[in-house]
């Protein structure tokens, strides 16, 4: 992420502006030239919760791309059921063993596989869902608290009805008329999501627009495209960013959600959703079958979380200070 | 105060306008009209009878007519009947609303007192270790999906007990407060549990952010500087101000909840609001389904109201706007 010299003066007058002491040796930091990035980067390198917890999210992601792998060294497809070794004579799973290390599900499959095959799709969820909540809900916070007057109002009616609106009721409503899919379970997502997001973007913007560098912009004949995105965006890319990775976790468990209820992504595909419902119908006799995936998801969350929480100390000087 | 509270009602009159619009064209148009009336045939129905029933349900006249139709139905308090029972979906609504108010009330006041006990010791003791383990503990339960607590607390707790000869917790199912008083509490403690523990960690953090804030407010170290007790100051001037997030919140979660607890009420077999919704959709029963969503847009507006009512109150200045 680069910013111009300008963007940067910017964010340490607004540092100042609000009172916060300047960080231990920021009068060297100023003759060494360290962007604010590089002073967040360096003290989200100091906190080894949130290192340890992005570690665990990276293995995750390498889980998700390399399941075929994970796959080929077992020896287990993740559709492929094994009648003979994978159930026992009465059609039960059967526990972890050496051949099946997480044991297998109801239909005789490999729970390790499917696990790993069920990243992927937590994460595709997780991340573009988050995206797509992300990009509309910062054009239009931009829109609302830049333009203000009708389109203010318009969009703050539209923000508030989305979010008294009961999600999960109407999103397993909206995908049950629609055959599920990978891509209905994004939208659905996307468009109950993003007013969290407007909001956010919107209550930022507010307080930016009345700052002298925004009416010295205007002054100089910019144009309200150019002010939002090329004045105002760059300052508010921190709490961005920050609630976007807050909100991954969220999403991913809605995605399991989803799929728990059935209106998720359909099976056959490998879901942690779909594998912790139909545990729920046997779990008296394979307790593996529920937790597993049930860990997968869980320590999933609890990693996006720490990171995510690490990752605002870093960035939001005013946390910091509440933290001292 | 009276023209605060006749725009906040016309407004949440407005939210639930557009919420039978937003229902109707979700499931009278957008599957296709002819699919409506399918679906209710049935499969085996012919050309006929599918026509007639399309027609009775005015799906061959124009959208406009038909939303009225609509919403003159749902303002007479007639919202149509189950395809499945044959029973009115009111009916179904009133069976199910007791379970889910039981469920919703119950972990309310748990989480309520967990989440804001715990955010109040974790903000005054800040940086110790007691903070710490709140912390982590709020920060482990904010991440936790609510079945998986659900599935292993009835791992545990059902079905464990039960090989160990105790059955303290039924599996699954309801039993009415009317009918077995014991029977009902005992149906109810875990899924309370399940829904304080995951609701509880994000008032632990609401707490105890605000706390931290209102501790560094002038007023606070004025009270303290008069010589107040420490408990004073915290219990009766912090804690009174830090508590204003904490409730309008609360208002909105207990609104949503009151709509159905989805997915608690699907771990636990409980027949609540959310459960039946799920079952309706997995049935395509649609008068049940548009019934429990408008009931459940309802109670969140009504909550978003009184919570709004609340803060006016609390807040002159919340008025002005």
């Amino acid at each position: 992420m680069s910013m111009s010299p300008s963007d940067s003066v910017a964010i340490e007058d607004a540092l100042v502006a609000s009172g916060v002491p300047p960080p231990e040796g920021a009068a060297a930091s100023v003759i060494e030239g360290r962007s604010p990035w590089r002073l967040a980067y360096e003290r989200l390198r100091r906190d080894r919760a949130s290192l340890i917890a992005l570690a665990v999210v990276v293995v995750i992601i390498l889980v998700a791309i390399f399941a075929p792998v994970i796959a080929s060294l077992t020896g287990h497809g993740v559709y492929q059921q094994f009648r003979d070794t994978g159930l026992t004579p009465d059609g039960l799973p059967v526990g972890p063993n050496h051949q099946f290390l997480l044991g297998t599900d109801d239909q005789g499959r490999d729970i390790l596989v499917r696990i790993a095959y069920g990243a992927r799709i937590s994460l595709i969820v997780g991340v573009v869902a988050t995206a797509a909540e992300v990009v509309l809900g910062t054009v239009l916070g931009l829109a609302a608290g830049y333009f203000g007057k009708v389109v203010d109002t318009v969009i703050a009616r539209i923000i508030d009805i989305v979010l008294s609106i009961p999600f999960l009721l109407f999103a397993i409503s909206l995908v049950s008329i629609s055959h599920p899919s990978l891509t209905i379970v994004i939208v659905v997502i996307a468009i109950f999501g993003w007013a969290a997001v407007a909001r956010v973007v919107r209550g930022q913007v507010l307080s930016l627009r009345e700052k002298e560098y925004i009416e010295a912009a205007r002054a100089l004949g910019a144009g309200p495209w150019r002010i939002m995105f090329i004045d105002i965006l760059p300052n508010i890319v921190a709490p961005i960013i920050v609630y976007a990775t807050l909100l991954i976790p969220v999403t991913i468990v809605i995605e399991a959600s989803l799929s728990y209820l059935g209106v998720g992504v359909p099976p056959p595909t490998a879901d942690w959703g779909t594998m912790i419902s139909g545990a729920q119908q046997i779990y008296q006799q394979a307790w593996w079958y529920l937790l597993f995936p049930s860990l997968a998801l869980l320590i999933t969350t609890v990693a996006f979380n720490i990171f995510g929480d690490g990752l605002r100390d870093a960035l939001d000087p005013r946390a910091e200070q509440l933290y001292k | 105060m009276v023209r605060f509270l006749i725009r906040r009602v016309l407004l949440g009159a407005f939210v639930m306008f557009v919420v039978t619009i937003v229902v109707f064209l979700i499931f009278f148009v957008g599957p296709g009209r002819a699919d409506v009336a399918q679906t209710l045939a049935g499969r085996e129905a012919t050309p006929k009878t599918v026509a007639l029933i399309s027609h009775r349900l005015l799906l061959d006249r124009p959208l406009t007519t038909q939303y009225w139709h609509f919403l003159d139905g749902l303002l007479h308090g007639n919202l149509g009947y189950s395809y499945y029972h044959g029973q009115a979906v009111t009916t179904v609504l009133k069976e199910a609303y007791p379970i889910t108010l039981s469920l919703a009330l119950g972990a309310a006041v748990l989480w309520l007192v967990i989440g804001v006990l715990s955010g109040v010791l974790s903000a005054v003791r800040s940086r110790s270790i007691w903070d710490r383990i709140v912390t982590v503990l709020a920060l482990f339960f904010y991440s936790m999906p609510s079945f998986v607590l659900g599935l292993l607390l009835l791992y545990v707790f059902y079905y464990q007990f039960a090989l160990h000869g105790i059955h303290l917790f039924p599996g699954a199912g309801y039993t009415y407060l009317t009918a077995n008083p014991l029977k009902w509490f005992e149906g109810l403690v875990l899924p309370w549990i399940t829904l304080a523990l995951v609701s509880a960690a994000a008032y632990t953090r609401l707490t105890r952010g605000s706390m931290l804030d209102v501790l560094n407010e002038d007023y606070v170290r004025t009270a303290r500087s008069k010589g107040l007790s420490e408990n004073r100051v915290i219990y009766r001037h912090a804690l009174r101000s830090a508590l204003t997030p904490v409730i309008s919140q609360f208002g909105i979660d207990l609104g949503v909840l009151a709509g159905g607890a989805v997915i608690t009420e699907t771990v636990f077999g409980m027949p609540g609001l959310g459960y039946t919704a799920v079952n309706a959709i997995r049935d395509q029963d649609l008068p049940v389904i548009i019934g429990i969503v408008i009931v459940a847009s309802a109670s969140v507006v009504v909550a978003n109201i009184v919570v709004d009512v609340f803060y006016a109150v609390l807040d002159p200045r919340v008025r002005l706007h």
